[in-house]
């Protein structure tokens, strides 16, 4: 398999009136065509990760890496230009909540047209089939309609739907879903995560979908990376995950419930196990 | 038969309801409008008869024996009761009718006419300076948050804030006018220009260049400069505050890194995803800022001897002249009412979320 995205020793930090705290410490990552799941609890940097890849990690942060290549490109030393030409183009991410992440003052065909217009010199008619052949894709029942309108006049599952064919219509070859489904109401989640599944099967792209969700990333990837305090702490494959050996993962493990259990007390994840990190 | 008959009326009946629905706006804003000019007259009208000032006696003076001060009042209509006097002041306004200024010896309407074209020529440069300079220096202050280009747009703004008014129109008129004639002194115009043209609109300006009097368009010109830049520094300061937190606000969140994620060149981000949604919050700013100059600077006005409203509303308090004072609270109530009418339209065009 051919790396898309190789990084090594990636660690990105912010001042605090403590002197500056990394909240990624290292981490290393090399990913083909295929689907990563990054987890760990809020605050683990995992989100962070993301953010570093496309580099929108704003000063006073700061990020550094011995390696970050993508597609061959070494992305640390890629000027602003050219980097600008890569986000949405090569590498797109979907960001959590569609009620902050779609500007609110701009029709929804304007803000999926105007990520095609970043890239690519469409024509008007162009852009307009593309634009709507893009929201049929995302499984949005009557295109021209939901482009008119405003992002407040739609549901959360929607918007998010609207997220992915804005991420998507450039055609990007790595995408990175950061919590795309934590606002969403539980009866869309599985609905939004399918339809991203399916999308990135079709395109052949890789997926970095970085969730909390140990269950949900373990359904949906073919790696895990679990990731505390700005490490990745275990990396297998989703099948092996049970075989997880890291006190961290198997406390996680240990405390999602199941149906049939049979257990008195569910346990609380013992921070003690990497309290020396 | 049924549904054929629910069936029929429902085209005709949708654009009459639409009209229905606006006519009824229209209907709640005259009556709001209404009401709230009712409380401002009868708010004025009963602080200025609560005040311990004698109208009548401003009238007559000090050395007028009881029988003309009793006929004063008479004339004046005090001898009847308050309520009464109230009803009455409110049908003259209503025919347009505000009284007469015992300062001018002239009716209030007339003078209003005078004084606030003065203030209005003088605020509208004020304010047109401020948001065409105070908009981008906020703008690129957010955008350049924390570096020394930020420290001293914010240390220029907070001088807005603090430095006196009269303060800088003394200090101006010392420097660019006595010191270095740059500009013209007090006043609107110089005394020989005075009356040369033939008040249309009352500004100055735009009746100079109505007569084609480029000369006393200059005149004009050198008199209102520098009081309008006095202005123009305070809303400034004031408008480049405002934008500079706004734009931070939306410069930190999820829609603008959304942008970024697009590809989107820094220009694109900052002015088309960031400063579109703050254009709503902008335009209440920017209407109260105006709403402020347009009462008047009194500050400014007096310094620099403006014939507008706020000298004319000091004047008529010193004076106890009641008619006047109303008059002018009046005009100044139309102006706010009128800019926050226009604020609302400027929302529902900027602003998706509230239509309807």
């Amino acid at each position: 398999m051919s790396e898309l995205l190789t990084i090594r020793d990636l660690r990105v930090s912010f001042p605090t009136h403590q002197g500056r705290v990394e909240v990624v410490k290292g981490l290393d990552l090399s990913l083909g065509r295929e689907r990563l799941g990054i987890v760990g609890e809020s605050g683990s940097g995992k989100s962070m990760t993301g953010r570093a890849i496309l580099r929108l990690i704003r000063p006073p942060g700061r990020v550094t890496a011995a390696e970050m290549t993508f597609d061959g490109q070494d992305l640390m030393a890629l000027p602003e230009r050219r980097m600008r030409a890569l986000r949405g183009a090569r590498i797109s991410m979907i960001l959590q909540d569609p009620k902050f992440s779609l500007n609110p003052v701009m029709t929804i065909g304007r803000q999926i047209a105007e990520a095609l217009d970043a890239h690519e010199r469409p024509s008007r008619g162009e852009r307009r089939t593309r634009v709507r052949q893009m929201l049929e894709r995302v499984r949005i029942a009557d295109p021209d309609r939901v482009a008119r309108m405003y992002p407040h006049e739609v549901s959360g599952g929607m918007g998010q739907r609207v997220m992915i064919a804005m991420m998507l219509i450039p055609r990007p070859a790595l995408l990175i879903a950061d919590e795309p489904t934590s606002a969403l109401d539980v009866s869309v989640q599985a609905e939004v995560l399918e339809l991203i599944d399916e999308l990135v099967r079709d395109e052949g792209m890789g997926l970095i979908l970085i969730s909390h969700d140990l269950a949900l990333v373990s359904r949906f990837c073919d790696r895990i990376m679990v990731m505390a305090g700005g490490e990745v702490v275990e990396s297998c494959a989703a099948a092996d995950l049970r075989h997880a050996s890291h006190p961290y993962t198997r406390g996680l493990i240990e405390a999602v419930p199941r149906m049939d259990e049979t257990r008195d007390w569910l346990p609380v994840l013992d921070r003690a196990a990497r309290a020396g990190t | 038969m049924a549904p054929d008959m629910s069936a029929i009326p429902q085209p005709s009946t949708r654009p009459a309801r639409g009209l229905r629905r606006a006519s009824r706006g229209v209907a709640g804003f005259v009556l709001t409008t209404a009401v709230t000019f009712l409380g401002l007259l009868a708010i004025t009208f009963f602080i200025g008869r609560v005040v311990p000032i004698d109208p009548a006696l401003a009238v007559v003076g000090d050395r007028a024996t009881q029988e003309q001060y009793e006929a004063a009042r008479v004339a004046l209509g005090l001898d009847r009761p308050l309520f009464v006097q109230f009803l009455v002041y409110v049908g003259d306004v209503m025919t347009g009718d505000l009284g007469q200024s015992i300062t001018t010896n002239r009716p209030v309407a007339e003078d209003l006419a005078r004084v606030f074209p003065a203030t209005l020529e003088m605020a509208t440069l004020g304010i047109l300076a401020g948001v065409l300079i105070g908009v981008p220096v906020g703008v690129w202050a957010a955008v350049r948050q924390g570096t020394w280009i930020d420290q001293v747009i914010r240390i220029f703004a907070l001088m807005g804030y603090s430095v006196p008014a009269f303060w800088l129109g003394l200090v101006g008129l010392a420097l660019f006018y006595a010191g270095l004639g740059w500009v013209a002194g007090p006043g609107r115009i110089d005394i020989f220009y005075d009356g040369l043209v033939e008040p249309v609109t009352g500004l100055l300006l735009v009746d100079s260049l109505i007569a084609g009097d480029f000369t006393v368009f200059g005149n004009a010109v050198s008199h209102i400069v520098l009081p309008a830049t006095i202005l123009a520094f305070f809303s400034l300061a004031y408008i480049a505050r405002m934008t500079r937190s706004f734009m931070l606000d939306q410069l930190g969140s999820e829609h603008v890194t959304t942008a970024r994620v697009k590809g989107l060149p820094e220009w694109k981000v900052i002015w088309v995803h960031a400063f579109r949604p703050i254009r709503v919050p902008l335009v209440t700013v920017i209407g109260l800022s105006y709403a402020q100059l347009l009462e008047g600077s009194v500050m400014i006005e007096t310094v620099f001897s403006w014939p507008g409203i706020g000298n004319y509303l000091t004047t008529a308090l010193l004076n106890a002249d009641m008619n006047a004072v109303l008059g002018a609270t009046l005009v100044v109530g139309v102006v706010f009412v009128a800019i926050n009418r226009l604020s609302d339209v400027a929302y529902r065009l900027l602003d998706p979320r509230a239509k309807r």
